[in-house]
């Protein structure tokens, strides 16, 4: 078996990378589409998808590739995806905003904050009636804690006892809007005791305790098929919150409050616990892997005309 | 003097001069305050009114949209703006149940002096729910106005209008049209709701074009005129009240209308302008209809398809020459990309 630390390292380098690919690209006007990067928040996505199994299915918002990458999405998809190419993993009618890949559980996201919450508790009560023992993980921001659609689907979810895991990704703002504009001064995690869900927080990016605290859940409510269990997780959005640049300069938050998020990085700290050789190693086989996706994307042929009027009803 | 200023800032002089007239007046939505400022349209507004009158607010669509309701109830005149048109579904429970019928079921003791701005987000791969334009749904509650300008002249008067009216007011606007430049007078003035606007006269076609599709309407027109095609160009402005009188007009002289629409064409605006063309006129008058809208699809991300997802000049004036041609001629202009669609670059 191959070290846990390993593993982890090799999910948020890579997606990491990814991202700075995207950012790097964006400007060549190759992707003309949104991007929502992840990059600062990448902990989540593997602390709480390498605690789950490949059959557990995840649910989540527009800022999507960290999940995606995370949860086993496939990369060259993606990557075409993004650029808009028939062999995309939603053949370009998706986008950044809405990766999909059913095959390893990723259902989707939406660009519309909330719209989510309640599929993922509506797929877990279908698990729970068939009696599986599989586990939804619900990805969403701290924004989302303000739509009456996160309060609706919790209160279901507690009153049913329905297997579903609430990630809360809190980086402490909504596009440019502090949470202390938004809500009142009461930690996200501590509102869920109202609704008798067992809630805790996970500070500083920490992947190593997110992963052992989900998993512990994740085998519990296959075990049992026990209810909701909400975590929220402290993060920060290292570039703006659309497009592929810093946005410090912009007023609305100031670097120095970035700074102590930049020095505790969770992909530089977890490369340093692994031998040199063997991160060197990893690094490797991602950026190839990066290259040579991308690659792909560019390749890739655009849909055809007719291809705008496919899928949209089912048995047609 | 007229000057030359783009639609967005049409809508921010709007808000500015009627908040300094009138105290009941405040503006919100995500986003109002922030440095950005809805694309400049409520840009600086928080630094000139304060923080009671202009305001960010938690993402609470449904509840802060009755919020407004209430505020208006009690004589206030909120601007409540949405920077996509996309999100105002999530609200459509108070819009469509509390704000178009408390006149009504309070026997007329009550008014509501809402704005509810919202806007269109075309362009950069926005989307399936990023592109959606849901006027229609407006214009079937009776109770509520909507109105979509196209020029930066309508959208100033049109918001101070609004912005005036004792009702509940829907006020469309099109991302593409926030950089559109044109003469716009100084200080205040109004445009009335229920008048529509003919953009250039012709006899050929009459080719109604609604918000964006307007801009679009034109380019056609000029291909067309190349070709010795006269179309008159309409712009409804106001969808609900709907300036039937001005388009019937024009297709009792040209006898054929095609009505553009930036939004799907099943059960739309363009269904409702159609259909009441056909009411007035049918059967007294030779009459060719046609509509054209978004692809009966959801709209895809990718750019070569989502070019074909919407309607633009070339594709108007080729179904526009088509009908003048009883349909047995084809023709296309070049297609050339809108330049506000060129220029357009993410993110945003
Ligand atoms: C219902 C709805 N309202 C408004 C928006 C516009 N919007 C897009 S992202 C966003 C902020 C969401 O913040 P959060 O949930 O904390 O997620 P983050 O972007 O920080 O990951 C807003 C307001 C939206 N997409 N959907």
């Amino acid at each position: 078996m191959e070290k846990l630390e390993a593993r982890f390292y090799r999910s948020l380098y890579r997606i990491r990378r990814v991202e700075e690919e995207v950012a790097r690209v964006y400007p060549t006007d190759k992707i003309k589409s949104p991007v929502h990067l992840s990059i600062g928040q990448e902990a989540v996505s593997v602390g709480v998808c390498e605690a789950l199994q490949k059959e557990d299915v995840v649910f989540g918002t527009y800022r999507g590739h960290a999940f995606y990458l995370a949860k086993g999405g496939d990369l060259r998809r993606m990557a075409a995806e993004l650029y808009g190419k028939a062999t995309g993993c939603t053949k370009g009618k998706g986008g950044s905003m809405h990766l999909v890949d059913v095959s390893v559980g990723v259902m989707g996201a939406s660009a519309v904050v909330a719209t989510t919450i309640p599929q993922a508790v509506g797929y877990a009560f279908a698990m729970k009636v068939r009696k599986e023992n599989r586990v939804v993980v619900s990805f969403f921001g701290d924004g989302a804690i303000e739509e009456g659609a996160f309060h609706e689907s919790a209160n279901f979810a507690a009153l049913r006892q329905i297997p579903v895991i609430f990630i809360c990704e809190n980086n402490l703002y909504a596009v440019h809007t502090p949470i202390r504009d938004r809500q009142p001064p009461v930690p996200i995690y501590r509102r869920l005791e109202g609704y008798g869900i067992p809630a805790e927080r996970i500070e500083n990016n920490n992947v190593d305790k997110l992963y052992e605290r989900v998993k512990a859940a994740a085998d519990e409510m296959r075990r049992t098929h026990s209810g909701p269990r909400f975590f929220e997780c402290m993060t920060y959005r290292w570039k703006e919150h659309v497009g592929p640049n810093e946005d410090f300069q912009a007023g609305y938050r100031g670097r120095n409050e970035a700074e102590p998020w930049f020095e505790n990085d969770p992909v530089r700290r977890m490369g340093e616990k692994l031998e040199a050789g063997v991160r060197k190693e990893i690094e490797r086989k991602v950026d190839s892997e990066i290259r040579e996706a991308f690659d792909f994307a560019e390749q890739s042929p655009f849909p055809s005309d007719e291809q705008l009027y496919t899928d949209l009803l089912a048995g047609a | 003097m007229d000057r030359t200023i783009t639609y967005a800032d049409a809508l921010l002089e709007a808000t500015d001069l009627e908040m300094t007239r009138d105290p009941a007046v405040f503006v919100f939505g995500i986003g109002v305050p922030d440095f950005k400022g809805l694309y400049g349209t409520t840009r600086g507004l928080l630094q000139k009114y304060g923080p009671d009158r202009v305001f960010d607010t938690p993402l609470s669509e449904d509840g802060l949209t009755g919020m407004a309701i209430g505020a208006a109830l009690a004589g206030m005149r909120p601007i409540h703006v949405h920077i996509r048109m996309d999100f105002v579904i999530l609200a459509l429970n108070q819009i469509v149940n509390v704000a178009a019928k408390s006149r009504y079921m309070y026997g007329g003791t009550v008014k509501v002096p809402l704005v509810i701005r919202m806007i269109i987000g075309r362009s950069w791969g926005q989307g399936a729910q990023h592109s959606q334009a849901i006027h229609s749904f407006f214009m079937h509650c009776p109770g509520l106005k909507v109105v979509a300008p196209s020029t930066p002249h309508d959208a100033k008067g049109c918001l101070i209008e609004s912005i005036r009216d004792d009702n509940p007011v829907m006020f469309v606007e099109h991302r593409l049209l926030h950089y559109q430049k044109g003469p716009v007078p100084d200080g205040v003035y109004t445009v009335p709701f229920g008048k529509a606007r003919v953009l250039t006269q012709g006899t050929d076609i009459t080719v109604v074009g609604i918000s964006y599709m307007a801009v679009e309407c034109l380019r056609a027109q000029r291909s067309l005129q190349e070709v010795g095609i006269g179309a008159e160009v309409i712009d409804p402005i106001s969808l609900s009240p709907l300036d039937m009188d001005t388009i019937a007009e024009s297709v009792k002289k040209t006898g054929r209308m095609l009505v553009v629409d930036t939004a799907w064409t099943a059960c739309g605006a363009s269904a409702e302008i159609a259909a009441r063309v056909v009411e007035r006129l049918g059967g007294s008058h030779k009459l060719q209809v046609q509509r054209m809208g978004y692809a009966p699809v959801n709209c895809p991300t990718t750019k070569n398809l989502e070019n074909l997802f919407y309607p633009n000049g070339q594709t108007i004036a080729s179904t526009a020459y088509s009908m003048v041609h009883d349909n047995k001629k084809t023709w296309s202009p070049t297609y050339v990309e809108a330049p506000e669609i060129v220029q357009f670059k993410g993110p945003f």
